[in-house]
């Protein structure tokens, strides 16, 4: 009975970090969605100019790297939280 | 207003590759700071700290010199894949991020604390950084700024 018991712990255990790293997992996803969508905005947006007005290329591309890599510093967050909390 | 022209969307970008160049202006000034990241995450988190510091901003750098190598790439094709290459070039990127971690997340010598400060740290730090020389450039376009 006795060794039941522990079973049981260690797959209650078991179930609640596998419940925490799904979470994280999830929240992970989630957070990667919204600058997903912001880069792709930025940058339909950057082509859009830059097939517009070819002469402004280099200060578009200038400006929407920046931008891609501001709005992936969103995502990276995401990822932060997810290894301190799921892995 | 009126539809952008098919024949500029399926062309090469015009211009010189400034992704690249910002790229590795951000790498030169991580190399600089790198030294004191690692030295303050020593002194917060022990040796592992320092380690995983290390370890972070050479992921941010990684991660900075690819995503410009992928869009200046991209460019030099034609306008329109540089959408779909940013576009990949994120999952692609994110993918490799975690792929990484996953791969270093049970060595002895990795603090996750330390690894997820340095990357968040490290990431917007040589943003602004670099974003105070481009604001500069792109209000004062003759003037030149002194590189650190």
């Amino acid at each position: 009975m006795e060794a039941f018991s522990i079973l049981a712990q260690l797959t209650d255990e078991g179930a609640k970090a596998a419940e925490a790293a799904g979470s994280a997992g999830f929240a992970y996803g989630l957070a990667a969605i919204g600058p997903g969508i912001g880069i792709g905005y930025l940058v339909g947006k950057s082509v859009e100019a830059m097939a517009r007005q070819p002469e402004a290329a280099g200060m578009v591309r200038t400006t929407m790297f920046l931008g891609i890599a501001f709005t992936e510093a969103l995502a990276l967050i995401g990822f932060v939280v997810f290894i301190l909390i799921g892995l | 207003m009126s539809a952008p022209d098919a024949t500029v969307m399926s062309g090469p970008v015009a211009g010189e590759a400034v992704e690249v160049r910002i790229s590795v202006d951000m790498v030169k000034r991580g190399l600089w700071v790198a030294p004191v990241l690692v030295i303050l995450a020593g002194m917060i988190w022990d040796i592992e700290g320092s380690l995983s510091a290390a370890f972070a901003t050479g992921l941010v750098l990684v991660n900075f010199l690819l995503a410009a190598g992928l869009i200046a790439g991209a460019s030099r094709i034609s306008l329109g894949l540089v959408m779909a290459a940013t576009l990949f070039g994120y999952l692609i990127r994110l993918g490799l991020i975690m792929l990484a971690v996953l791969l270093v997340r049970d060595a002895s010598w990795i603090s996750l604390p330390a690894l997820g400060a340095t990357i968040i740290v490290t990431h917007l730090g040589l943003l602004v950084w670099e974003l105070k020389y481009v604001a500069i450039s792109l209000a004062h376009a003759g003037v030149r700024p002194a590189r650190p």
